[in-house]
């Protein structure tokens, strides 16, 4: 499988990264060299075989935490680090007309 | 008494014998970062008054009798884990000046124990990478050098280099370290020093700067495989904050290291021999099995049969969820904002992220987005976990007949700074022998074992079952106290 420029634009765009011409043109032959290294996956029989989604080598059900407020109230400290904020919030662009 | 050239055992007795004060300690330290950073580049960031401070807080708490097990001892801390109220970078621009209200457990938990932190090591950008090329702060160097080229700068290997090249030129007794594909045990095997990476779950990973949460394990990097069982008592341990971490009893890792190897069975995998491994590599494979054969182990060779398909593996499971980690970086709640007077809150997002991550952090997150788009999701992502179960299912049906496996740590000693990087599969092949213990979740230990014939360390790796740490330290000192390792680099404090 190969990717198009169309494709890498696309993904770059679902990935809400701005790239030049001259980036997707190399992101391109990068990607394209990647995936055609990852295709030998295709070569292994996985019929019927449990995938492994987390990184436990003895699974066992994740606890849970009683469903309640456990902090909060700290909304200097939430918003310490944000590049704008207006009071209690985050400042952002205008989002709706 | 020359602080900067203890281990950490030997500190924590000098210590309690009063030979040394934990305020000389880090002095000396912090004397060591002044001469020989600007040259490494391993720090990016010096907290000397805050050492200092802790390091005398550490001095009056032992001499109240109330020291803790690593009390006075001088650490660095990869940039990858939050520091209350100390810059945290992960060595990417788009984090910008973030300073965490909050600290990872990892790190709290040697605080509490009395460590003093001297400040953030360099890493590759959110861990991505094995050479530390890609830190927005500048690449580090191997202490290291060839012997017959000794100004060719190499590289410490990555993720973890800034910490493996500061334990290795005696700027750090220990550091912390994560490592998602090789990351703790490959600088560890360039840099001629020990570096665990625990089972998956022994650490918290709470406030660590997340890249594949998967496959992301904290573990620490020292100069014995002692020194590495004592820092990662203090960092293991159960804790709520993160779901996946194991709920069960820290044993003292320290003292499995004088166990012994008798009557162990070590098994050595077929597929780990590569077509055109280099002939030293093969040689210190084959001296380190005779040494644990020669301490009374059974070599046993034993088939992993998927590894060939470990890092293609790795690298659809490691960047989709990257992809996934990083969309949190969006110029709002935290970091770098990037943006016109015009902007829309998308331009605002597109713009700061291409400002904020750098090329190869930009590959992964494409190739992430990628195999987990609509169409692609079950041919890549889905196919990539079931192969991954696979790989896993190998090693559960290795533990039938052997106790630990062991390999070389790497495919080559450290290579040179300027080397072209630009085939990023060739790059990704340094974690050939270690990516497999991270998608099985298992616990892998780099540990020296000789050098090359350029005078530049080589390492083995040894792998356990899973939370059997213990039989790890057991096989990885063994292999250390044979290997009488005792070379130094040519840079060090």
């Amino acid at each position: 499988m190969s990717l198009d420029t169309a494709t890498v634009r696309r993904v770059a765009n679902l990935a809400r990264l701005r790239l030049d011409d001259a980036e997707v043109e190399k992101l391109q032959a990068e990607i394209n060299g990647i995936l055609g290294w990852i295709e030998q996956l295709q070569a292994v029989e996985t019929d019927g075989v449990e995938p492994m989604a987390g990184g436990s080598p003895n699974p066992v059900a994740l606890p849970w935490r009683a469903d309640a407020v456990t902090d909060g109230g700290q909304a200097d400290a939430v918003l310490r680090n944000a590049p704008d904020r207006e009071g209690e919030y985050f400042g952002v662009p205008k989002v709706v007309e | 008494m020359n602080g900067t050239e203890l281990t950490i055992a030997e500190g924590l007795r000098a210590l309690d014998k009063r030979e040394i004060s934990a305020v000389e300690l880090t002095q000396a330290h912090l004397a060591g970062i002044a001469a020989l950073n600007p040259r490494l580049n391993a720090y990016i960031t010096v907290a000397g008054e805050a050492a200092l401070e802790q390091a005398r807080a550490s001095d009056a708490r032992r001499g109240r009798g109330e020291a803790g097990a690593l009390d006075g001892i001088p650490l660095g801390i990869k940039d990858l884990f939050c520091t209350e109220g100390l810059r945290t970078t992960a060595a990417s621009k788009i984090l910008g000046e973030f300073t965490p209200p909050y600290e990872s457990t990892v790190s709290a938990q040697l605080k509490r124990d009395g460590a003093v932190f001297l400040g953030k090591l360099n890493l590759d950008e959110f861990a991505m990478g094995s050479s530390n090329t890609t830190s927005a702060f500048g690449p580090v160097e191997n202490p290291w050098s060839r012997a017959n080229d000794p100004s060719k700068r190499l590289v410490p290997g990555g993720s973890s280099g800034g910490s493996a090249a500061a334990v290795a030129a005696r700027i750090a007794m220990g550091a912390t370290a994560t490592d998602t594909g090789g990351s703790i045990r490959q600088p560890a095997a360039f840099c001629g020093i020990a570096g665990i990476k625990p089972t998956y779950g022994r650490c918290s990973r709470f406030g660590i700067v997340a890249f594949a949460s998967s496959l992301d394990q904290a573990g620490p990097v020292a100069r014995s495989v002692e020194d590495c069982a004592i820092l990662l008592r203090s960092m293991s341990g159960f804790d709520p904050k993160d779901s996946t971490s194991a709920n069960l009893p820290v044993p003292d890792f320290a003292a499995a290291c004088g166990r012994g190897v008798k009557g162990l069975r070590i098994g050595v995998p077929a597929e780990y021999t590569l077509p055109g491994l280099a002939p030293e590599i093969d040689a210190l494979w084959q001296q380190g099995l005779d040494w644990l054969r020669q301490q009374g182990a059974e070599i046993v060779p034993i088939s992993l049969p998927h590894t060939k398909y470990a890092l293609p593996t790795y690298y659809v499971v490691a960047p989709a969820e990257a992809s996934s980690n990083l969309a949190r970086y969006d110029g709002v709640r935290y970091g770098l904002r990037v943006a016109e007077r015009d902007s829309d809150l998308r331009d605002l997002y597109e713009r700061t992220r291409a400002a904020g991550f750098g090329a190869e952090v930009k590959r992964r997150i494409m190739i992430g987005t990628y195999v987990l788009s609509a169409g692609y999701y079950d041919a890549y992502y889905l196919k990539a976990q079931k192969v991954r179960a696979l790989i896993a299912r190998d090693f559960t049906q290795a533990w039938e007949t052997v106790d630990a496996i062991v390999t070389p740590a790497t495919p080559s000693a450290a290579f040179p700074m300027d080397e072209k990087q630009d085939d990023p599969v060739t790059m990704y092949l340094n974690d050939v022998f270690t990516v497999t213990a991270n998608l099985a979740g298992l616990p892998g230990l780099a540990v020296p074992a000789g050098l090359d014939g350029q005078g530049l360390p080589l390492g083995l790796q040894v792998i356990g079952r899973p939370f059997d740490e213990e039989t790890v330290f057991a096989v990885g000192a063994a292999i250390e106290r044979a290997a009488n390792f005792t070379a130094k680099p040519q840079v060090m404090a």
